[in-house]
């Protein structure tokens, strides 16, 4: 299969194929190759083939009865809805951002840049404590909520809300690069012809950009149904009702529960490798 | 949206108001408010008290390990990286956009996921455990576990800053040090090196900022032993769970401040990458 993606588009650098060259340098490439092949196996292929080989270890059966448990099911439904909140909010974030900084030019407009990406660089357990200090019976709006009786904390409205924090960067770091390379050519011939802002984004800009924002949101998707440290801190874990995947995962395994943790995990592997091909396509659709 | 017409009227395109409106108000609500208000938690502590928690032993253990282990992490994926770069742009091979799709891997599996497969690879009766610890190689449950959990999870910085500059790298300048008689290793040391360093530089420095934070990965590895096996971000959930939190708020400010540091540099040599970027 790889070979035929290879015979559709050639290698950017056939030139340096280790089938030219002299023999003894052919040797070094062929070691190099075979060694970052090896290592690829080792640290990213075994843990991959590890998921699925103890999840389904006791057979297809065990494997169905431990998915179906109603705790993971209810894991997995609330990891959906997380995800279905969560998403098209920051798309629309997203193309917010990537509208303002690459379309006008104002006073701040690197800074905003930076700003915007700091989730990036926050760990998640720090980003989930933030929460608990805005939030919280011991934070800062936490008299505030308590007066109107309103919890955040510890409920399903907080994993939404510590979800949009850690992703709110994804898809505007996808659109910015690429809206910056088109640049606003189309768009000023859209509105001097008359177009409405609206008529313009969505005929003439959104099919400049789908690709590349539907690459964002996928990886947004890949990481809210994945976050697990903020999580932890703000979901309280409650079996049954503010339990993620992830934390269903640690559950299993603290109860002992290998099998059933690793059924958990398949799914959620599962989700990504789709999001790495999704990934590849996408990328190809964009670029070309 | 008067008050921004200042601004707008530089181009005939809508939607300034609008825009910057949505985006300050949602990087408020989401981003900023949050991070401020532990920040002002932290600040109420007064500097004693403050200092005294972040200066504790246990705490002054977790800095060591974590840096530590992020540091070897690093290190690793610095190689690594390097060679995987280097073999995925430089040769074609059965398999090269497989591998290159592969790389990725780390990024699209939740960290929960990885934690659990590599504690059990690792482990006593695991696949790679069972022939390591009879040799007196502890993985799972000892510091070279964590190294390995942050690892894994910062694989494709490296890869993935330094690709695009050697895709960039001028293969005509090589050519001409070639036919003036240099040899390979001078080829490499003297023209790619100089040309992708600030690119790795920058690849490592996100590597390593990511080790620091780790969470998800490293619980399920570590073992959690204070003093042992005790990361950063592990003391700060412990210290929630005990309902310590001027504690969690001190130690989470410790991080939070080291991650801005960290951006700060990234940015830094990033900047300086493109500065030689459009030199030469």
């Amino acid at each position: 299969m790889q070979n035929a993606a290879d015979l559709v588009a050639p290698a950017i650098s056939s030139q340096a194929s280790p089938r030219h060259g002299k023999p003894a340098l052919r040797r070094v490439h062929w070691l190099l190759i075979a060694s970052a092949i090896f290592l690829s196996i080792l640290f990213i292929g075994v843990p991959m083939l590890v998921i699925f080989t103890y999840a389904f270890r006791g057979g297809v059966a065990v494997y169905f009865s431990q998915i179906t448990q109603p705790a993971t099911l209810h894991a997995i439904w609330l990891t959906v809805l997380t995800a279905i909140v969560v998403v098209p909010i920051n798309m629309l974030f997203g193309i917010c951002v990537a509208w303002l900084v690459t379309r006008f030019r104002f006073p701040g407009r690197r800074l905003l840049i930076t700003f915007v990406e700091i989730p990036f660089s926050v760990s998640p357990i720090v980003a989930g404590v933030t929460y608990l200090f805005l939030y919280g019976s011991q934070g800062l709006l936490g008299p505030l909520l308590d007066s109107y009786d309103i919890k955040i904390m510890f409920t399903v409205p907080a994993i939404f809300l510590v979800s949009l924090f850690v992703t709110s960067p994804f898809v505007a770091r996808e659109l910015i690069p690429l809206m910056q390379a088109q640049g606003s050519e189309d768009e000023e011939a859209a509105i001097t012809l008359g177009a409405t802002g609206l008529q313009t984004f969505f005929y003439v800009t959104l099919p400049n950009i789908r690709w590349a924002l539907l690459y964002g949101a996928v990886l947004c998707n890949a990481r809210v149904m994945g976050e697990f440290g903020a999580v932890s801190v703000v979901s309280g874990a409650i079996r049954g009702q503010t339990n993620t995947l992830p934390l269903q995962i640690e559950l299993l395994f603290n109860d002992y529960n290998v099998t059933g943790a690793f059924a958990a995990s398949s799914t959620l592997a599962l989700i990504a490798v789709v999001t790495l091909v999704l990934k590849y396509i996408l990328e190809r659709k964009q670029t070309s | 949206m008067p008050l921004f017409s200042k601004f707008s009227r530089r181009g005939i395109l809508p939607g300034f108001g609008l825009t910057l409106g949505v985006t300050l108000l949602y990087f408020v609500i989401i981003v900023a408010l949050p991070l401020l208000a532990m920040l002002y938690k932290s600040v109420n502590l007064g500097w004693g008290d403050f200092w005294t928690i972040i200066s504790s032993e246990r705490a002054l253990a977790t800095y060591r390990i974590t840096v530590g282990a992020a540091a070897l992490a690093t290190m690793f994926n610095a190689l690594f990286g390097v060679l995987l770069t280097w073999v995925l742009v430089r040769y074609d091979f059965p398999g090269r956009r497989f591998l290159d799709a592969v790389v990725d891997l780390p990024f699209a599996l939740p960290t929960a996921v990885a934690g659990l497969a590599l504690v059990t690879v690792f482990s006593a009766n695991g696949w790679f455990g069972q022939y390591l610890e009879p040799l007196g190689i502890k993985v799972a449950y000892a510091p070279l576990g964590i190294a390995l959990a942050m690892m894994f999870t910062s694989i494709p910085f490296v890869i993935r800053t330094v690709q695009p500059v050697l895709e960039d790298v001028a293969t005509d300048v090589e050519e001409a040090a070639r036919s003036l008689g240099a040899s390979n290793w001078q080829i490499f040391s003297r023209i790619i090196w100089p040309a992708i360093f600030p690119a790795f530089i920058a690849g490592c420095s996100l590597s390593f900022a990511r080790s620091l934070g780790e969470f998800g990965a490293i619980v399920f590895i570590s073992g959690n032993l204070p003093f042992e096996t005790e990361v950063m971000s592990l003391l700060v959930f412990i210290r929630l769970d005990e309902y310590d939190y001027p504690a969690a708020a001190a130690l989470a400010t410790v991080m939070l401040v080291t991650a801005f540091v960290m951006l700060f540099i990234t940015n830094s040599i990033q900047a300086w990458q493109l500065r030689y970027a459009e030199r030469s």
